[in-house]
């Protein structure tokens, strides 16, 4: 027979593996019967989602009407709507300052710029991007690589570079004092400091959804655009009148997936931010969450939670508007 | 040993049941085939049989053992499936060894076990090639070899020539009879193709709707057929129907009018037939003898082969399409009136109410076909 | 990628053969600046990070890694540095031996003599590019980035196995059994993709601490082990395997889990490939969760390592850069080699 080769003894090294895991599991095939073993197949999984994911959502929940400093619900207090209260009390929504929990609605108020910002910028550079790169142009694979590249990387590693791009000895003051501009501390300005997190929230996220935008202009048929040029159509035209309104749907999954995200903000701009900073000016409810429960030493879980619950209803809605696209763009 | 009982095995998806009890015992050594058409439950019966399917209620002997609550594993069947199922990452060998591996048996005896089956089915050439670098039929082969190497007490085929062009089938056919001879094992094949059936089959079981219409050999099964439904389904083309009404019950068999003033005679158990009784006859298009009486048969056009014809008609002042068989050459013209007149023992009567064959008094044999 | 084209040829290939239109010529410039926009925070932080701890606050920067050099004289005991300085109208190499005010006394390296004095504004430091390792091995010896770099590394390691191995066994069972209860557990897997963490964060810590798993590396392993992405996209691609192969492996006498391991898993592998990516990625690059569960410095990943490093020694951008591009390596050079399946992948699953 054939001499054996090193994947041969590797082969071997993990059938004898294989042989010693499976011997238990053979004999409750044995004892149980094939047909209860998809049930075990399933046990691993079930037990860790059950744990980690389903456990945590149940008692979400109920933590956000408990008050106290306690971990665990039995050493906490019912302090029914407290917290939401506490959260909500506001003399007038549009000043932060006047609300009991000022903290809160500053956070709640970035985000929403941020969200308002981030998801016109992105969808906007995507949208160019993709549309460019479906044109038959060279080296397409080059370029979307390219773009996508930073998606993979870290948000420390993210905000760490973007840091020192804008440091004061960074090279974004070098290049403006070439052009004698004075150097500018960009992330101790409020203004700059929101704007350039956008800027680094584009830079991070826009190929993955340029790739998926580009997906969906792949899928409008080609022969579309072929009828349109002997019917004359100038590219201005074929563009409003073909290729958007048939990306139409795509783009809607886009925007609400962009929304979902965006509300959540915390990583990149955190280590980008020093903690949200100047002062609360990049201080996102994420990061409110975060540092209620466990910023301080306070660990308000309670309002914590009750914070979260309020912005897993948004995400909620949102992702129930993503639902309903998708299976109107299914039908 | 590998003879086979089923009794009462019945089959239920939900409220759908595919399977009416049905009981059948084979004999060991024997080559069943099922044939049926598609949906009839030939495929469910076989994949009951491997145990890859539990039954809803029966029993399931094999060798005399009760075999019901084992795994295909402990069955002692080796399968060739319709697609083949070889392992498309596993080289020829490894998907001959992997059962044989699965039972534990030594290494020594797993390569001559493999080196046997691949000398009997010739693919040593191909032992170390994955599946789809082989051609279909290497495919089919290996399939095959799969099984014997396991030396199973039933071997059970599932459509297995199907996904073979015309030519491959025929070769392929014969080999599996050869294999049959060589190994004298049980074999249990499952096919929609009659021609498939009555050449390699010692045994036909003809399933219709989840039921057994008949079990015989090809030649019972083509000579007498039980009912409507096996004289239809086997036999091609398919068998002629007339309507007709019983004239005269003798000792020796009814006479049955037809119409045209041409009485028919068939070998009919006279207890069985009352005069006036509807029925229906059947002849098959080569048990008609062209002459210079009998029906009237107006020709619509023909269809040579060259050392047989088929022409294609009516009867005279009817709808029903009738096919008549000629050996060698024979060109009538399109609206030519020909007389045709069965031949004696080959009329096959029908009760139209339940469809039942009624039962002749002599057995039609297969020799007096031959030798008329 | 490339294709062997001539440049010219590179240019003109668009959409209309031959012609260059405005459009093209925009298409072109928002592909090269925005290649541009992406590349140049990376590389000049890559750049950076080779910098000595003297040279990476200087402003305006140098483009490339650069140090002011220095030599032993004879009779000095330190080292001098060395200084380019107008004598007489000829460029000269000189050691400065001190500086008082704008002069500086200066003597020549290979003939020290008398020290001469020297106005400061003709001189110029003389420089030598220079790569500063212990950017790197300074982090790695005398910090913690070495035990971090373990930590990121074995966490990626033994999640990613735990994730392949765990829900491939789901999607075996979802994608090649029927049983009761199979379509709703499908359902309840699939609607946990809508959850995210930053909404069960805190009672998600609370059940770690609860099973005694908070600041431990497995408390950042396990919980997120079961993947409802992995278990859909490993059951999509098992629902393509044909099921007259498993009963083949039945009747072969296979165990159920050796149909799994024999049979599905091996011809499961492009889909495990692309689910092991993802998992190396999302695993190396994780902060949140690991930043709430672990809180003692020996247990660090390296993301967390690096946020909590930056707060600490904020001016010592010569370290943080060095190590940024430590975590940033491996994932780059994954993706190097790996481009096609991602982009593939990520474009087919719409995940992340």
């Amino acid at each position: 027979m054939s001499t054996p080769k090193a994947t041969d003894l590797g082969g071997r090294a993990l059938d004898f593996v294989m042989g010693i895991v499976e011997a238990p599991i053979n004999g409750f095939e044995r004892l149980m019967g094939r047909k209860r073993m998809p049930y075990l197949f399933l046990a691993p999984n079930l037990i860790l989602f059950g744990i980690f994911t389903f456990l945590p959502i149940a008692i979400a929940v109920g933590y956000a009407f408990t008050g106290g400093t306690g971990l665990f619900v039995s050493d906490r207090p019912f302090v029914g709507f407290d917290n939401f209260r506490q959260l909500l009390q506001c003399e007038d929504y549009l000043r932060p300052g006047s609300c009991r929990e000022s903290l809160f609605w500053t956070a709640v108020w970035n985000t929403l710029w941020f969200v308002g910002f981030n998801v016109a910028a992105t969808l906007l550079v995507a949208l160019v991007t993709a549309l460019i790169l479906n044109r038959a142009i060279a080296a397409r694979g080059f370029f979307r690589a390219m773009f996508f590249y930073p998606v993979l990387l870290s948000p420390v590693v993210i905000g760490l570079i973007w840091k020192w791009f804008l440091d004061r000895n960074g090279l974004l003051n070098a290049f403006l004092q070439m052009l004698g501009v004075p150097p500018e501390i960009f992330l101790l300005d409020v203004g700059w400091s929101r704007f350039f997190v956008v800027v680094v929230s584009v830079w991070f996220h826009m190929g993955f959804y340029t790739l998926i935008l580009l997906a969906g202009l792949q899928a409008i048929p080609k022969d579309l655009y072929e009828a349109a040029a002997i019917d004359a159509a100038s590219p201005r035209r074929t563009l409003f009148r073909i290729t958007l309104p048939l990306l139409g749907p795509n783009l809607l999954v886009v925007l609400i997936l962009l929304m979902i995200r965006s509300v959540q903000i915390f990583d990149e701009a955190w280590v980008l931010t020093n903690g949200g900073g100047p002062g609360t000016a990049n201080s996102f409810i994420v990061q409110y969450i975060y540092q209620m429960a466990f910023g301080s030493d306070l660990r308000l879980f309670g309002l914590a939670s009750a914070a979260s619950v309020l912005m897993g209803l948004v995400l909620l809605a949102l992702t129930l508007i993503q639902l309903r696209l998708g299976r109107k763009m299914e039908s | 040993m590998g003879n086979l009982k089923l009794t009462n095995v019945t089959k239920a998806f939900g409220a759908l049941t595919v399977l009416h009890g049905i009981d059948l015992t084979i004999d060991d050594g024997k080559f069943v085939v099922f044939v049926g058409p598609s949906g009839c439950g030939k495929s469910t019966l076989l994949r009951i049989i491997a145990g890859l399917e539990d039954i809803s209620a029966g029993g399931i002997e094999i060798g005399g053992r009760d075999v019901v609550q084992l795994s295909p594993a402990e069955r002692k069947i080796a399968m060739v499936f319709q697609s083949y199922a070889l392992y498309p990452h596993m080289s020829v060998r490894k998907n001959l060894a992997f059962g044989l591996e699965n039972l534990k048996f030594k290494r020594g005896e797993i390569d001559t076990r493999i080196a046997e089956a691949a000398r009997m089915l010739a693919i040593e050439p191909y032992l170390e090639r994955k599946p789809r670098q082989l051609s279909g039929g290497q495919r089919q082969r290996v399939a095959i070899g799969r099984a014997i190497v396991r030396n199973p007490d039933i071997f059970l085929f599932d459509e297995p020539l199907s996904n073979l062009d015309a030519a491959l089938r025929v070769q392929t056919r014969a080999e599996i009879t050869r294999l049959h001879r060589q190994l004298k094992t049980t074999m249990i094949y499952v096919t929609h193709d009659q021609v498939e059936a009555m050449t390699m089959a010692d045994e036909i079981v003809v399933l219709n709707g989840g039921r057994i219409e008949q079990v015989g050999t090809p030649l019972e099964l083509f000579d007498n057929p039980r009912n409507l439904f096996v004289a239809g389904f086997l036999g091609s083309p398919r068998m002629n129907m007339l309507k007709g009404k019983v004239m005269a019950v003798g000792e020796a068999g009814v006479t049955i009018d037809v119409g045209y003033g041409a009485p028919l005679a068939a070998s009919i158990d006279p207890a069985a037939a009352k005069p006036g009784q509807a029925v229906l006859v059947g002849i098959r298009p080569a048990h008609f003898a062209v002459g210079d009486e009998g029906l009237p048969f107006v020709v619509q056009y023909h269809e040579s082969l060259g050392t047989e014809t088929y022409v294609y008609g009516t009867l005279e002042g009817r709808d029903e399409q009738i096919i008549v068989h000629q050996t060698g050459h024979f060109a009538p013209r399109s609206g030519d009136l020909l007389r045709i007149m069965p031949l004696s023992g080959r009329v096959h009567v029908f009760d139209p109410d339940n469809g039942l064959a009624l039962p002749q008094t002599v057995s039609q044999r297969s020799d007096a076909y031959e030798h008329a | 990628m490339s294709q062997g084209l001539s440049p010219i040829a590179f240019l003109t290939r668009t959409r209309r053969p031959g012609r260059i239109g405005v459009t093209d010529i925009l298409s072109w410039a928002w592909l090269v600046l925005g290649t541009l926009a992406v590349l140049i925070p990376v590389v000049w932080a890559g750049l950076s990070s080779f910098k000595p701890a003297a040279e990476i606050t200087r402003f305006p920067p140098t483009l490339l890694p650069r140090a002011a050099v220095q030599q032993t004289v004879p009779g000095f005991n330190a080292p001098l540095s060395l200084w380019t300085v107008d004598v007489d109208g000829q460029p000269r190499e000189m050691a400065m031996v001190r500086r008082i005010g704008l002069k500086a006394q200066m003597v020549d390296p290979s003939n020290p003599g008398t020290p001469v004095s020297v106005d400061v504004k003709t001189m110029s430091p003389v420089q030598r590019l220079t790569i500063a390792t212990e950017n790197y091995t300074d982090p790695l010896t005398r910090f913690d980035f070495l035990t971090f770099l373990k930590n990121s590394v074995f966490v990626t390691f033994v999640a990613t196995l735990l994730t392949l191995i765990v829900n491939a066994l789901a999607a075996f069972a979802l994608s090649k059994y029927r049983f009761r209860g199979e379509k709703a557990i499908f359902v309840l897997i699939i609607s946990t993709l809508m959850i995210p963490l930053t909404v069960v964060m805190v009672p998600a810590y609370l059940v770690v601490v609860g099973v005694g798993l908070v600041d431990s590396l497995w408390g950042i392993i396990i919980p997120t082990v079961a993947s409802p992405t992995g278990v859909f996209l490993l059951r999509q691609y098992m629902l393509t395997i044909p099921d007259e192969l498993i009963e083949a492996a039945r009747v072969d006498a296979a165990s159920e889990f050796r149909i799994f391991w024999r049979i599905v898993l091996p011809l499961t592998a492009p889909a495990l490939a692309v689910l092991a990516i993802f998992s190396v990625l999302w695993r190396w690059n994780d902060f949140l969760w690991p930043l709430i569960v672990l809180s003692s410095r020996e247990n660090f990943t390296l993301q967390v390592g690096l946020n909590a490093f930056q707060g600490e020694f904020s001016v010592q951008w010569n370290y943080i850069l060095a190590m940024t591009f430590l975590s940033l390596a491996p994932v780059t050079v994954v993706f190097l080699f790996l481009q096609k399946y991602i982009t593939t992948g990520i474009a087919g699953t719409g995940m992340k």
